[in-house]
Protein backbone atom coordinates (compact mmCIF):
# COMPACT_ATOMS: atom_id res chain seq x y z
CA UNK A 1 0.00 0.00 0.00
CA UNK A 2 0.98 3.65 -0.55
CA UNK A 3 4.55 2.73 -1.42
CA UNK A 4 5.11 6.25 -2.69
CA UNK A 5 5.03 8.02 0.67
CA UNK A 6 8.35 8.57 2.36
CA UNK A 7 9.50 7.29 5.74
CA UNK A 8 8.64 10.49 7.54
CA UNK A 9 5.19 10.65 6.01
CA UNK A 10 3.95 7.32 7.35
CA UNK A 11 0.50 7.52 8.88
CA UNK A 12 0.82 7.50 12.69
CA UNK A 13 0.78 4.16 14.49
CA UNK A 14 -2.36 4.91 16.47
CA UNK A 15 -5.68 3.24 17.24
CA UNK A 16 -7.35 6.12 15.42
CA UNK A 17 -5.39 5.34 12.25
CA UNK A 18 -6.19 1.61 12.59
CA UNK A 19 -9.90 2.51 12.51
CA UNK A 20 -9.40 4.97 9.63
CA UNK A 21 -8.01 2.07 7.61
CA UNK A 22 -10.98 -0.08 8.64
CA UNK A 23 -13.26 2.61 7.27
CA UNK A 24 -11.45 2.03 3.95
CA UNK A 25 -12.12 -1.73 4.45
CA UNK A 26 -8.44 -2.41 5.10
CA UNK A 27 -7.29 -4.54 8.02
CA UNK A 28 -3.87 -3.12 8.88
CA UNK A 29 -1.27 -4.06 11.48
CA UNK A 30 2.03 -2.46 12.45
CA UNK A 31 5.20 -4.42 11.71
CA UNK A 32 8.61 -3.63 13.17
CA UNK A 33 11.14 -3.00 10.40
CA UNK A 34 13.97 -4.22 12.62
CA UNK A 35 12.71 -7.41 14.31
CA UNK A 36 9.56 -8.18 12.33
CA UNK A 37 7.18 -8.29 15.32
CA UNK A 38 3.55 -7.60 14.39
CA UNK A 39 1.19 -5.49 16.47
CA UNK A 40 -2.57 -5.46 16.29
CA UNK A 41 -3.65 -2.97 17.53
CA UNK A 42 -0.59 -0.90 16.54
CA UNK A 43 1.70 0.78 19.06
CA UNK A 44 3.97 3.79 18.42
CA UNK A 45 6.94 1.68 19.50
CA UNK A 46 8.04 -1.91 18.89
CA UNK A 47 7.58 -3.27 22.39
CA UNK A 48 9.86 -6.22 21.62
CA UNK A 49 13.02 -4.40 20.43
CA UNK A 50 12.18 -0.71 21.12
CA UNK A 51 12.60 0.26 17.47
CA UNK A 52 10.56 3.22 16.27
CA UNK A 53 10.97 2.10 12.66
CA UNK A 54 7.58 0.56 11.91
CA UNK A 55 5.51 -0.05 8.78
CA UNK A 56 1.82 -0.52 8.17
CA UNK A 57 1.06 -3.86 6.53
CA UNK A 58 -2.29 -4.94 5.14
CA UNK A 59 -3.44 -8.33 6.42
CA UNK A 60 -5.33 -11.04 4.60
CA UNK A 61 -8.86 -11.07 5.96
CA UNK A 62 -9.19 -14.86 6.16
CA UNK A 63 -8.53 -16.53 9.51
CA UNK A 64 -9.20 -19.56 11.68
CA UNK A 65 -11.33 -19.50 14.81
CA UNK A 66 -9.14 -20.06 17.88
CA UNK A 67 -11.81 -19.80 20.59
CA UNK A 68 -15.38 -18.55 20.89
CA UNK A 69 -18.37 -17.92 23.13
CA UNK A 70 -22.02 -17.03 22.71
CA UNK A 71 -22.90 -14.02 24.83
CA UNK A 72 -26.40 -14.11 26.32
CA UNK A 73 -26.07 -11.30 28.87
CA UNK A 74 -24.82 -8.31 26.89
CA UNK A 75 -23.81 -4.71 27.52
CA UNK A 76 -26.69 -2.28 26.98
CA UNK A 77 -25.75 -1.18 23.46
CA UNK A 78 -25.49 -4.82 22.30
CA UNK A 79 -28.59 -6.18 24.05
CA UNK A 80 -30.76 -6.15 20.94
CA UNK A 81 -28.32 -8.54 19.26
CA UNK A 82 -28.06 -11.08 22.12
CA UNK A 83 -27.42 -13.96 22.05
CA UNK A 84 -24.48 -13.30 19.75
CA UNK A 85 -21.30 -15.20 18.94
CA UNK A 86 -17.90 -13.71 19.67
CA UNK A 87 -14.50 -15.20 19.00
CA UNK A 88 -10.80 -14.73 18.42
CA UNK A 89 -9.46 -15.57 14.96
CA UNK A 90 -5.87 -16.19 13.94
CA UNK A 91 -4.76 -14.51 10.72
CA UNK A 92 -1.55 -14.96 8.76
CA UNK A 93 1.72 -14.54 10.69
CA UNK A 94 -0.06 -15.67 13.83
CA UNK A 95 -1.73 -12.27 14.32
CA UNK A 96 -4.97 -12.60 16.29
CA UNK A 97 -8.09 -10.46 16.27
CA UNK A 98 -11.19 -10.57 18.49
CA UNK A 99 -14.66 -9.75 17.25
CA UNK A 100 -18.33 -10.53 16.72
CA UNK A 101 -19.27 -13.46 14.51
CA UNK A 102 -22.32 -12.88 12.33
CA UNK A 103 -24.17 -15.07 9.84
CA UNK A 104 -23.25 -18.41 11.39
CA UNK A 105 -25.63 -20.70 13.28
CA UNK A 106 -24.30 -21.02 16.81
CA UNK A 107 -24.40 -24.83 16.60
CA UNK A 108 -21.78 -24.64 13.86
CA UNK A 109 -19.24 -22.81 16.02
CA UNK A 110 -16.17 -24.95 16.51
CA UNK A 111 -12.47 -24.29 17.00
CA UNK A 112 -10.59 -24.31 13.70
CA UNK A 113 -13.31 -23.18 11.26
CA UNK A 114 -12.47 -20.58 8.62
CA UNK A 115 -13.88 -17.10 9.05
CA UNK A 116 -13.66 -13.94 7.00
CA UNK A 117 -13.22 -10.38 8.34
CA UNK A 118 -15.86 -8.03 6.94
CA UNK A 119 -16.65 -4.36 7.53
CA UNK A 120 -19.74 -2.25 8.16
CA UNK A 121 -20.28 0.86 6.05
CA UNK A 122 -19.37 4.22 7.64
CA UNK A 123 -18.57 5.00 11.23
CA UNK A 124 -20.54 5.03 14.48
CA UNK A 125 -22.71 8.16 14.76
CA UNK A 126 -21.45 8.90 18.27
CA UNK A 127 -18.04 8.73 19.95
CA UNK A 128 -15.59 7.23 19.07
CA UNK A 129 -16.77 7.49 15.43
CA UNK A 130 -15.19 4.20 14.41
CA UNK A 131 -16.14 1.60 11.81
CA UNK A 132 -17.23 -1.80 13.03
CA UNK A 133 -15.68 -4.98 11.67
CA UNK A 134 -16.99 -8.49 12.21
CA UNK A 135 -16.35 -12.09 11.23
CA UNK A 136 -18.57 -14.18 8.91
CA UNK A 137 -18.34 -17.52 7.15
CA UNK A 138 -16.27 -17.12 3.94
CA UNK B 1 15.52 -12.64 51.88
CA UNK B 2 14.11 -16.18 51.41
CA UNK B 3 11.44 -16.89 53.96
CA UNK B 4 12.12 -13.70 55.89
CA UNK B 5 8.93 -12.01 57.15
CA UNK B 6 8.31 -8.94 55.01
CA UNK B 7 5.60 -7.57 57.28
CA UNK B 8 3.28 -8.85 59.99
CA UNK B 9 -0.50 -8.85 59.69
CA UNK B 10 -1.49 -7.84 63.22
CA UNK B 11 -5.21 -7.52 62.56
CA UNK B 12 -7.82 -7.72 59.82
CA UNK B 13 -11.45 -6.82 59.30
CA UNK B 14 -14.24 -7.64 56.89
CA UNK B 15 -17.69 -6.14 56.45
CA UNK B 16 -20.60 -8.45 55.82
CA UNK B 17 -20.80 -9.02 52.04
CA UNK B 18 -24.04 -8.82 50.11
CA UNK B 19 -26.68 -6.38 48.99
CA UNK B 20 -26.21 -3.76 51.68
CA UNK B 21 -29.20 -1.44 51.37
CA UNK B 22 -28.72 2.12 52.57
CA UNK B 23 -25.00 1.79 53.28
CA UNK B 24 -22.38 3.49 51.11
CA UNK B 25 -18.85 2.30 50.35
CA UNK B 26 -17.19 4.50 52.94
CA UNK B 27 -19.51 3.19 55.66
CA UNK B 28 -18.77 -0.40 54.66
CA UNK B 29 -15.09 0.42 55.01
CA UNK B 30 -15.68 1.74 58.54
CA UNK B 31 -17.41 -1.56 59.36
CA UNK B 32 -14.31 -3.50 58.26
CA UNK B 33 -11.93 -1.06 59.98
CA UNK B 34 -13.82 -1.24 63.30
CA UNK B 35 -13.47 -5.01 63.35
CA UNK B 36 -9.73 -4.68 62.72
CA UNK B 37 -9.40 -2.08 65.50
CA UNK B 38 -11.40 -4.19 67.97
CA UNK B 39 -9.28 -7.25 67.27
CA UNK B 40 -6.18 -5.24 68.16
CA UNK B 41 -6.69 -3.56 71.57
CA UNK B 42 -3.05 -2.47 71.89
CA UNK B 43 -3.36 -0.40 68.74
CA UNK B 44 -4.19 3.29 68.93
CA UNK B 45 -5.32 3.83 65.34
CA UNK B 46 -4.90 7.59 65.24
CA UNK B 47 -1.46 7.50 66.82
CA UNK B 48 -0.03 4.32 65.32
CA UNK B 49 -1.35 4.02 61.77
CA UNK B 50 0.78 6.24 59.57
CA UNK B 51 -0.63 5.54 56.13
CA UNK B 52 -3.63 4.03 54.34
CA UNK B 53 -3.53 2.17 51.03
CA UNK B 54 -6.92 1.29 49.64
CA UNK B 55 -8.14 -0.46 46.50
CA UNK B 56 -11.32 0.41 44.64
CA UNK B 57 -12.01 -0.34 41.02
CA UNK B 58 -14.50 2.25 39.82
CA UNK B 59 -15.62 5.71 40.84
CA UNK B 60 -18.66 5.20 38.58
CA UNK B 61 -20.63 3.10 41.08
CA UNK B 62 -21.01 5.90 43.62
CA UNK B 63 -19.91 8.82 41.47
CA UNK B 64 -17.10 9.39 43.93
CA UNK B 65 -13.52 9.88 42.90
CA UNK B 66 -10.69 10.80 45.27
CA UNK B 67 -12.04 8.43 47.89
CA UNK B 68 -8.81 7.54 49.71
CA UNK B 69 -8.62 10.61 52.01
CA UNK B 70 -12.34 10.19 52.75
CA UNK B 71 -11.58 6.72 54.11
CA UNK B 72 -8.72 8.08 56.23
CA UNK B 73 -11.24 10.64 57.55
CA UNK B 74 -14.15 8.24 58.14
CA UNK B 75 -11.97 5.71 59.98
CA UNK B 76 -10.46 8.35 62.26
CA UNK B 77 -6.96 8.09 60.80
CA UNK B 78 -6.65 11.68 59.60
CA UNK B 79 -4.18 13.28 59.15
CA UNK B 80 -2.67 9.96 58.00
CA UNK B 81 -2.16 10.14 54.22
CA UNK B 82 -4.12 7.81 51.99
CA UNK B 83 -3.88 6.71 48.39
CA UNK B 84 -6.06 4.55 46.17
CA UNK B 85 -4.67 1.78 43.98
CA UNK B 86 -6.52 0.52 40.91
CA UNK B 87 -5.92 -2.57 38.82
CA UNK B 88 -9.54 -3.69 38.39
CA UNK B 89 -10.48 -6.66 40.60
CA UNK B 90 -6.94 -6.89 41.99
CA UNK B 91 -7.02 -3.33 43.36
CA UNK B 92 -6.78 -4.23 47.04
CA UNK B 93 -4.03 -6.84 46.62
CA UNK B 94 -2.18 -3.98 44.92
CA UNK B 95 -2.91 -1.82 47.99
CA UNK B 96 -1.56 -4.62 50.19
CA UNK B 97 1.66 -4.73 48.18
CA UNK B 98 2.06 -0.96 48.40
CA UNK B 99 1.59 -1.24 52.16
CA UNK B 100 4.30 -3.90 52.30
CA UNK B 101 6.63 -1.67 50.27
CA UNK B 102 5.96 1.29 52.56
CA UNK B 103 7.07 -0.72 55.60
CA UNK B 104 10.02 -2.37 53.86
CA UNK B 105 11.22 1.06 52.75
CA UNK B 106 11.54 2.02 56.40
CA UNK B 107 9.19 4.97 56.05
CA UNK B 108 6.33 3.52 58.12
CA UNK B 109 6.08 1.05 61.00
CA UNK B 110 2.32 0.48 60.91
CA UNK B 111 -0.13 1.00 58.03
CA UNK B 112 -3.66 0.01 57.09
CA UNK B 113 -4.46 -1.58 53.73
CA UNK B 114 -7.83 -2.52 52.35
CA UNK B 115 -10.43 -2.19 49.66
CA UNK B 116 -14.10 -1.74 48.94
CA UNK B 117 -16.77 -1.62 46.27
CA UNK B 118 -20.41 -0.57 46.52
CA UNK B 119 -21.98 -2.18 43.47
CA UNK B 120 -25.57 -3.22 44.03
CA UNK B 121 -27.31 0.16 43.83
CA UNK B 122 -26.74 0.18 40.06
CA UNK B 123 -28.71 -1.68 37.40
CA UNK B 124 -27.21 -4.84 35.93
CA UNK B 125 -26.60 -2.96 32.66
CA UNK B 126 -24.72 -0.17 34.46
CA UNK B 127 -22.68 -2.65 36.49
CA UNK B 128 -21.84 -4.62 33.34
CA UNK B 129 -20.70 -1.40 31.69
CA UNK B 130 -18.55 -0.22 34.61
CA UNK B 131 -16.88 -3.60 35.08
CA UNK B 132 -16.44 -3.89 31.33
CA UNK B 133 -14.27 -0.78 31.38
CA UNK B 134 -11.47 -2.99 32.70
CA UNK B 135 -11.39 -4.79 29.34
CA UNK B 136 -9.50 -3.33 26.38
CA UNK B 137 -11.61 -0.59 24.81
CA UNK B 138 -10.37 -0.40 21.19
CA UNK B 139 -10.91 -4.06 20.30
CA UNK B 140 -12.75 -5.83 23.13
CA UNK B 141 -15.35 -3.44 24.56
CA UNK B 142 -16.00 -1.93 21.15
CA UNK B 143 -16.97 -5.34 19.82
CA UNK B 144 -19.39 -6.22 22.61
CA UNK B 145 -17.31 -8.46 24.85
CA UNK B 146 -18.27 -8.86 28.51
CA UNK B 147 -16.25 -10.16 31.45
CA UNK B 148 -18.08 -13.48 31.51
CA UNK B 149 -17.42 -13.51 27.75
CA UNK B 150 -13.65 -13.12 28.18
CA UNK B 151 -13.49 -15.97 30.69
CA UNK B 152 -15.80 -18.01 28.44
CA UNK B 153 -13.20 -17.64 25.66
CA UNK B 154 -10.62 -19.11 28.05
CA UNK B 155 -13.02 -21.88 29.07
CA UNK B 156 -13.69 -22.88 25.44
CA UNK B 157 -9.93 -22.93 24.78
CA UNK B 158 -9.26 -24.99 27.93
CA UNK B 159 -12.00 -27.48 27.04
CA UNK B 160 -10.67 -27.77 23.50
CA UNK B 161 -7.03 -28.17 24.51
CA UNK B 162 -7.36 -30.37 27.58
CA UNK B 163 -10.86 -31.89 27.52
CA UNK B 164 -11.98 -29.95 30.59
CA UNK B 165 -15.74 -30.32 31.12
CA UNK B 166 -18.64 -28.14 32.20
CA UNK B 167 -19.24 -30.64 35.05
CA UNK B 168 -15.72 -30.07 36.38
CA UNK B 169 -16.28 -26.30 36.39
CA UNK B 170 -19.65 -26.79 38.10
CA UNK B 171 -17.95 -28.86 40.84
CA UNK B 172 -15.97 -25.74 41.75
CA UNK B 173 -19.23 -23.80 42.17
CA UNK B 174 -20.67 -26.59 44.36
CA UNK B 175 -17.52 -26.64 46.51
CA UNK B 176 -17.43 -22.87 46.99
CA UNK B 177 -21.12 -22.67 47.86
CA UNK B 178 -20.62 -25.46 50.41
CA UNK B 179 -17.90 -23.37 52.07
CA UNK B 180 -19.83 -20.11 51.76
CA UNK B 181 -22.79 -21.66 53.55
CA UNK B 182 -20.48 -21.93 56.58
CA UNK B 183 -19.47 -18.27 56.42
CA UNK B 184 -21.76 -15.85 58.26
CA UNK B 185 -20.38 -12.91 56.26
CA UNK B 186 -20.91 -14.50 52.83
CA UNK B 187 -23.34 -12.96 50.34
CA UNK B 188 -25.06 -16.20 49.28
CA UNK B 189 -24.97 -18.65 52.19
CA UNK B 190 -26.53 -21.63 50.52
CA UNK B 191 -25.40 -24.97 49.24
CA UNK B 192 -26.15 -25.90 45.65
CA UNK B 193 -26.24 -29.19 43.78
CA UNK B 194 -24.32 -30.07 40.64
CA UNK B 195 -27.64 -30.12 38.76
CA UNK B 196 -28.54 -26.60 39.94
CA UNK B 197 -25.21 -25.33 38.63
CA UNK B 198 -25.41 -27.18 35.31
CA UNK B 199 -29.02 -26.24 34.66
CA UNK B 200 -28.70 -22.55 35.51
CA UNK B 201 -29.26 -20.03 32.74
CA UNK B 202 -26.58 -19.32 30.19
CA UNK B 203 -24.52 -16.12 30.60
CA UNK B 204 -21.69 -16.58 28.08
CA UNK B 205 -21.34 -20.10 26.72
CA UNK B 206 -20.11 -22.36 28.26
CA UNK B 207 -20.41 -20.28 31.46
CA UNK B 208 -23.75 -20.36 33.23
CA UNK B 209 -25.10 -18.29 36.10
CA UNK B 210 -23.51 -20.56 38.72
CA UNK B 211 -20.13 -20.33 37.01
CA UNK B 212 -20.13 -16.59 37.75
CA UNK B 213 -19.27 -14.75 40.95
CA UNK B 214 -21.67 -12.35 42.62
CA UNK B 215 -22.13 -8.61 42.34
CA UNK B 216 -21.84 -7.52 45.96
CA UNK B 217 -21.20 -4.66 48.32
CA UNK B 218 -18.36 -5.04 50.78
CA UNK B 219 -15.12 -3.84 52.29
CA UNK B 220 -12.05 -5.44 53.81
CA UNK B 221 -8.88 -4.30 55.53
CA UNK B 222 -5.77 -5.39 57.38
CA UNK B 223 -3.26 -3.72 59.66
CA UNK B 224 0.36 -4.34 58.77
CA UNK B 225 3.32 -3.78 61.07
CA UNK B 226 7.07 -4.08 60.83
CA UNK B 227 7.81 -7.68 61.95
CA UNK B 228 10.11 -6.55 64.78
CA UNK B 229 7.27 -4.72 66.56
CA UNK B 230 4.43 -7.12 65.67
CA UNK B 231 4.22 -8.72 69.13
CA UNK B 232 3.36 -5.33 70.56
CA UNK B 233 0.03 -5.59 68.75
CA UNK B 234 -0.71 -9.29 68.33
CA UNK B 235 0.04 -12.47 70.29
CA UNK B 236 -0.21 -14.50 67.10
CA UNK B 237 0.76 -12.35 64.14
CA UNK B 238 0.64 -13.76 60.66
CA UNK B 239 3.74 -13.03 58.62
CA UNK B 240 3.71 -12.24 54.92
CA UNK B 241 6.80 -13.94 53.52
CA UNK B 242 6.20 -13.64 49.78
CA UNK B 243 4.68 -11.02 47.49
CA UNK B 244 4.50 -11.40 43.72
CA UNK B 245 2.93 -9.27 41.02
CA UNK B 246 2.61 -9.91 37.29
CA UNK B 247 1.23 -7.91 34.37
CA UNK B 248 0.27 -8.86 30.84
CA UNK B 249 -1.48 -7.38 27.78
CA UNK B 250 -4.94 -6.03 28.55
CA UNK B 251 -6.47 -7.62 25.46
CA UNK B 252 -6.81 -11.39 25.59
CA UNK B 253 -6.00 -11.99 21.92
CA UNK B 254 -2.45 -10.67 22.35
CA UNK B 255 -1.50 -13.10 25.14
CA UNK B 256 0.81 -16.04 24.57
CA UNK B 257 -1.79 -18.43 26.01
CA UNK B 258 -5.58 -18.58 26.30
CA UNK B 259 -5.49 -21.38 28.87
CA UNK B 260 -3.12 -19.89 31.44
CA UNK B 261 -2.38 -16.45 32.86
CA UNK B 262 1.24 -15.41 32.47
CA UNK B 263 0.70 -12.65 35.05
CA UNK B 264 -0.40 -15.29 37.58
CA UNK B 265 2.48 -17.63 36.85
CA UNK B 266 5.01 -14.81 37.18
CA UNK B 267 3.40 -13.52 40.38
CA UNK B 268 3.40 -17.04 41.84
CA UNK B 269 7.03 -17.63 40.91
CA UNK B 270 8.10 -14.35 42.52
CA UNK B 271 6.11 -15.03 45.69
CA UNK B 272 7.21 -18.67 46.08
CA UNK B 273 10.87 -17.74 45.56
CA UNK B 274 10.67 -14.88 48.06
CA UNK B 275 8.99 -17.12 50.64
CA UNK B 276 11.38 -20.00 49.93
CA UNK B 277 8.54 -22.50 49.55
CA UNK B 278 7.06 -24.84 46.95
CA UNK B 279 3.39 -25.14 45.95
CA UNK B 280 3.23 -28.40 47.95
CA UNK B 281 3.99 -26.43 51.14
CA UNK B 282 0.71 -24.49 50.91
CA UNK B 283 -1.97 -25.62 53.40
CA UNK B 284 -4.82 -23.27 52.50
CA UNK B 285 -5.44 -20.91 49.57
CA UNK B 286 -7.89 -18.22 48.55
CA UNK B 287 -7.88 -17.91 44.75
CA UNK B 288 -9.66 -15.59 42.35
CA UNK B 289 -12.78 -17.51 41.29
CA UNK B 290 -14.51 -14.65 39.49
CA UNK B 291 -15.62 -17.51 37.24
CA UNK B 292 -15.25 -21.23 37.88
CA UNK B 293 -12.81 -21.55 34.97
CA UNK B 294 -10.62 -18.90 36.63
CA UNK B 295 -10.26 -21.08 39.74
CA UNK B 296 -9.53 -24.14 37.60
CA UNK B 297 -6.79 -22.26 35.74
CA UNK B 298 -5.48 -20.92 39.08
CA UNK B 299 -4.82 -24.50 40.29
CA UNK B 300 -2.53 -24.89 37.28
CA UNK B 301 -0.91 -21.44 37.32
CA UNK B 302 -0.10 -21.75 41.04
CA UNK B 303 1.51 -25.16 40.51
CA UNK B 304 -1.04 -27.06 42.61
CA UNK B 305 -1.32 -29.38 39.60
CA UNK B 306 0.13 -29.59 36.09
CA UNK B 307 -1.22 -27.56 33.15
CA UNK B 308 -4.40 -29.21 31.87
CA UNK B 309 -5.02 -31.16 35.09
CA UNK B 310 -7.20 -28.58 36.85
CA UNK B 311 -10.33 -30.55 36.00
CA UNK B 312 -8.97 -33.73 37.60
CA UNK B 313 -7.75 -31.72 40.62
CA UNK B 314 -11.33 -30.70 41.47
CA UNK B 315 -12.80 -34.09 40.53
CA UNK B 316 -10.46 -35.76 43.01
CA UNK B 317 -11.69 -33.40 45.73
CA UNK B 318 -8.23 -32.06 46.60
CA UNK B 319 -9.37 -28.41 46.98
CA UNK B 320 -12.45 -29.29 49.07
CA UNK B 321 -12.63 -28.28 52.73
CA UNK B 322 -11.83 -31.90 53.66
CA UNK B 323 -9.23 -32.29 50.91
CA UNK B 324 -5.45 -32.13 50.95
CA UNK B 325 -5.33 -28.45 49.90
CA UNK B 326 -8.54 -26.57 50.71
CA UNK B 327 -9.14 -23.70 48.27
CA UNK B 328 -11.57 -20.83 48.89
CA UNK B 329 -12.66 -21.92 52.35
CA UNK B 330 -14.43 -18.54 52.64
CA UNK B 331 -16.78 -19.47 49.80
CA UNK B 332 -14.67 -17.49 47.36
CA UNK B 333 -15.92 -14.78 45.07
CA UNK B 334 -18.57 -17.28 43.98
CA UNK B 335 -20.44 -17.55 47.27
CA UNK B 336 -18.89 -15.03 49.66
CA UNK B 337 -19.29 -12.38 46.97
CA UNK B 338 -17.11 -10.16 44.81
CA UNK B 339 -17.20 -6.45 45.67
CA UNK B 340 -14.29 -6.13 43.29
CA UNK B 341 -12.09 -3.60 45.08
CA UNK B 342 -12.54 -5.43 48.39
CA UNK B 343 -11.65 -8.90 47.15
CA UNK B 344 -7.85 -8.92 47.48
CA UNK B 345 -7.74 -8.03 51.15
CA UNK B 346 -10.89 -10.11 51.81
CA UNK B 347 -8.82 -13.10 50.67
CA UNK B 348 -6.11 -12.02 53.13
CA UNK B 349 -8.80 -11.84 55.87
CA UNK B 350 -9.77 -15.51 55.33
CA UNK B 351 -6.15 -16.68 55.35
CA UNK B 352 -5.57 -14.59 58.51
CA UNK B 353 -8.53 -16.35 60.19
CA UNK B 354 -7.29 -19.78 59.08
CA UNK B 355 -3.71 -19.25 60.23
CA UNK B 356 -4.82 -17.86 63.60
CA UNK B 357 -7.37 -20.65 64.18
CA UNK B 358 -10.42 -18.39 64.01
CA UNK B 359 -12.17 -19.80 60.93
CA UNK B 360 -14.81 -21.61 63.02
CA UNK B 361 -16.80 -24.19 61.03
CA UNK B 362 -14.45 -23.84 58.07
CA UNK B 363 -11.23 -24.16 60.06
CA UNK B 364 -8.56 -26.22 58.32
CA UNK B 365 -6.56 -28.28 60.82
CA UNK B 366 -2.83 -27.68 61.23
CA UNK B 367 -2.44 -24.93 58.69
CA UNK B 368 0.79 -23.02 58.76
CA UNK B 369 1.19 -21.66 55.23
CA UNK B 370 -1.49 -19.77 53.31
CA UNK B 371 -1.68 -18.21 49.86
CA UNK B 372 -3.85 -15.58 48.15
CA UNK B 373 -4.22 -15.15 44.38
CA UNK B 374 -6.03 -12.02 43.16
CA UNK B 375 -6.59 -11.41 39.44
CA UNK B 376 -7.34 -8.07 37.79
CA UNK B 377 -9.70 -8.06 34.80
CA UNK B 378 -9.19 -10.97 32.45
CA UNK B 379 -5.66 -11.46 33.74
CA UNK B 380 -3.59 -8.42 32.77
CA UNK B 381 -2.84 -8.17 36.48
CA UNK B 382 -2.29 -10.76 39.18
CA UNK B 383 -0.89 -10.69 42.69
CA UNK B 384 0.09 -13.66 44.81
CA UNK B 385 0.91 -13.40 48.51
CA UNK B 386 2.22 -16.04 50.88
CA UNK B 387 1.55 -16.07 54.62
CA UNK B 388 3.04 -18.00 57.52
CA UNK B 389 1.67 -18.51 61.01
CA UNK B 390 3.75 -16.59 63.54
Amino acid sequence: MTASIGKDEKPPFTIEQFYKYLEQKKLMAARCDRCGSMFLPPRPLCTDCFSKELSWVQLQTRGKLVTYTVIHVAPEQFQSMAPYAYGIIELENGVRLPGLIRGLEHEKLTVGIDLQVDFDEGVSPSWPHWTRYFFRPP
Amino acid sequence: MRGRPLVAVVSAGLSRFGKREGVSGRELFVEAALEAFERCPNLDPKRDIKGLFVGMMSECFEHQGHLAPVLSDWTGLLPAPAVRTEIACASSAAALRQGIFSILSGIYDVVMVGGLEKMTKRTTAETTEYLGMAADFPLEQWNGITFPGLFALMATAHMHEYGTTEEQMALIAVKNHYNGALNAKAHLQKQITLETALESRMIAEPLKLYDCSLISDGASCAILARPEIARKYAETPVYITGSGHGSDTLALHERESLTSLRAAKNAAKEAYTMAGIEPTDVNVAEVHDCFTIAELIAYEDLGFCKPGEGGMFIEEGIPRLDGRLPVNTSGGLKSKGHPVGATGTAQLYEVYLQLTGQAEKRQVADCEVGLTHNVGGSGASCLVHIYRRG
